[in-house]
């Protein structure tokens, strides 16, 4: 693979995605510190919100030790290069906590939508860009659509005012080839202005190989986060990937040893648990489940007895997708009383 | 006698209301309105009898009065409520929201639609269908004890959501949490919405997480939470506890389902009925109330 003088713009992510690993309880010291690091590390792009972006904070999601308000004002005027991102999801967030995000001076702006249902963010990406934001439409759980289909999309988004749209591996499921696939159809497909980016999850241990896919076939924006702090296996290690590139000639800008000794030095000790492989999280790459069921699923399994794998696997045969983890204590509930109820994901009637 | 009425809006929600609007025994659905001329909806509003318009209320306003419509329902969206509201209004017809507008007061049958009896109001708005479908859990247990936080989350099938509501998304949310508190009672409320694109489609399904002030008292709000489903049941019958409630610390969590009757869209759309069901119980107590004398809409004629 000769990627030899292409130039990737990396996203780092523990601040949002390892807020789910963390149960949302990043403090705002260790916000600030694991952000001056990786902008001394020369990392240009931080997400900083609630592991569900924007008005994440809920029972249904775990309540942070912060607001978005709090982390963002601690952490966007400390940056010395480093630009601040925000995600939101239409239906949990709204234009009000995106407006909020924009007057903390947050640059970027993700909406993120499953990966079929893009038309609910017009108005999200459609304010965004108006603000002036760099403004990033992003289809979750993309392994559940076919490239064509992911275009349709992506076209959506990409008419709303997105100028840049990824293909994200939520459940870290995705192979090599099934990126390759994706990407290159967006990138056959998309205006050629518009960049592309791949966020990818370390559950089949793909992160950085499915990363390089996504580079070969046209991405210029990857996400990772440093030691892989995010949910599920984590994300895909940024500091692993960094030096990867650095290896292949690709220009990130970011110094290898630097964001390794972030990752060692800061990202390990937050570590409630070490972000690994364990067959729960190989489970969610295996079945295709929602990253961050895993640790909904592993606190069902102590109240109820039923194992965490058990859950994700009938998580995944009923369907669910991003946002759906009250559906983890309900079918908990449901398998404890020996009841997968199968007629009740069944229509009752004919479409 | 009944009161005549029209429907506005040929989509999912309005087409679903006009079969069950056709069954009442106080209504009589005179109009559908649409803008789409090859709208479904218009179509099946034609064949089942009724006068349609594809030109929106501006179709319909110069008829109103002829047709003596009293009662109209907006199932349209949040934008072009407001301005369908007005020329409405100005002729003296009582409006029933069923976009998350708000611009009246809420109504959630079960809970306050004895509220509404008398105050000669003019608009009232039907929340959202998992503002219908979640609310009265919320008010089932804040009438047993103070709820300080309410929390629902409703997930529909994908193709029971239609253009409206995938624009509206943003009103969803705060018009939804906006009656978690006024309707159900909570000191404060939040929704979240998701649309699940599974096949075959996912019966609507809604979760209620209640916070408590107090230890919550399991006995009393397990036997209020099962009197309010009874409630809901008399008319959406498709409306089921399915698991809970739930209790763990001061949280209580009830997880439901809801089952459509299947008039317009498969019966996986249940949260097409509990809206037009709501819609419908909610004209049908103004259609008595004007049938009775005790309502009197400006009059139509002139």
């Amino acid at each position: 693979m000769d990627l030899k003088g292409r130039k990737v713009t990396l996203h780092d992510m523990c601040l949002r995605d390892g807020m789910h690993s963390k149960r949302h309880q990043i403090s705002l010291d260790e916000m600030i510190a694991v952000a001056t690091a990786l902008d001394d590390a020369g990392v240009p792009l931080i997400e900083v919100t609630h592991g569900d972006g924007l008005g994440g904070a809920s029972v249904n999601y775990g309540f942070p030790a912060h607001s978005d308000e709090e982390y963002l004002k601690a952490v966007v005027p400390r940056m010395k290069n480093a630009r601040i991102s925000a995600l939101l999801l239409p239906g949990i967030g709204t234009v009000d906590e995106l407006r909020m995000a924009r007057d903390c001076g947050v640059s970027t702006l993700r909406v993120a939508t499953h990966c079929t249902e893009a038309d609910v963010s017009e108005q999200h990406i459609g304010l965004a860009r108006k603000l002036g934001m760099d403004t990033v439409g992003f289809l979750m759980m993309a392994h559940m659509s076919e490239p064509e289909a992911l275009v349709k999309q992506a076209k959506l988004m990409e008419s709303y005012g997105a100028n840049c749209i990824y293909c994200t591996d939520s459940a870290g499921y995705m192979l090599p080839d099934d990126v390759t696939a994706r990407i290159g159809a967006l990138r056959a497909a998309l205006n050629p202005d518009t960049e592309l980016g791949f966020h990818g999850h370390h559950n089949m241990a793909m992160g950085v190989a499915n990363s390089l896919a996504a580079i070969e076939a046209g991405a210029n924006r990857i996400d990772g986060s440093a030691a892989g702090l995010g949910a599920g296996a984590g994300n895909t290690p940024l500091d692993v990937l960094n030096a990867v590139l650095h290896r292949m000639g690709v220009e990130t800008g970011i110094d290898v040893f630097k964001l390794s000794d972030v990752a060692e030095d800061y990202i390990v000790p937050m570590m409630d648990t070490p972000v690994r492989i364990d067959r729960d999280a190989l489970t969610l790459g295996y079945a295709g489940v929602y990253g961050s069921f895993l640790l909904f699923a592993k606190r069902a399994e102590q109240k109820y007895g039923v194992p965490a794998r058990d859950i994700l696997v009938e998580l995944g045969r009923r369907g669910t997708i991003g946002g759906q983890e009250d559906m983890i204590e309900d079918v908990a509930l449901d398998m404890a009383r020996g009841d997968t109820e199968q007629q009740h994901q069944m229509a009752g009637g004919s479409a | 006698m009944k009161i005549r009425a029209a429907l506005i809006g040929s989509g999912n929600i309005g087409t679903d209301l006009l079969y069950k609007a056709l069954r009442s025994d106080w209504i009589e659905p005179v109009w559908m309105v649409g803008i789409d001329p090859d709208s479904d909806g218009l179509a099946k509003a034609r064949e089942l009898g009724l006068k349609t318009t594809h030109e929106g209320v501006d179709g319909l306003v110069p008829h109103l009065a002829a047709d003596n419509i009293q009662i109209a329902f907006d199932a349209t969206s949040a934008y072009v409520h407001g301005e369908n509201n007005a020329k409405l209004q100005a002729q003296g017809v009582l409006v029933i929201d069923l976009t998350p507008a708000a611009i009246g007061p809420y109504c959630v049958p079960p809970v306050n639609l004895k509220e509404h009896v008398g105050k000669q109001e003019t608009n009232v708005n039907m929340v959202t269908c998992g503002g219908q479908a979640t609310i009265p859990m919320v008010a089932a247990v804040s009438r047993v004890q103070t709820v300080d936080y309410a929390e629902i989350v409703a997930t529909v099938a994908s193709r029971s959501a239609g253009p409206g509501t995938r624009k509206n998304i943003d009103e969803f949310t705060r018009t939804t949490a906006g009656a978690v508190e006024q309707v159900g009672g909570a000191a404060k409320g939040k929704a979240i919405i998701i649309l699940n694109p599974a096949e075959p489609p996912l019966i609507m399904r809604d979760t209620v997480h209640c916070l408590t002030a107090d230890e919550p008292d399991q006995e009393a709000i397990t036997d209020s939470v099962h009197r309010m489903v009874r409630e809901v049941q008399k008319y959406v019958p498709g409306y089921r506890l399915k698991n809970g409630p739930v209790f763990d610390g001061n949280r209580v969590s009830m997880f439901l389902e809801v089952e459509g009757l299947g008039d317009y869209l498969p019966k996986y759309a249940g949260n097409l009925d509990i809206m037009t069901a709501a819609a419908l119980r909610t004209a049908e107590m103004f259609a008595e109330e004007i049938a009775n004398g005790t309502l009197k809409p400006a009059a139509a004629a002139s």
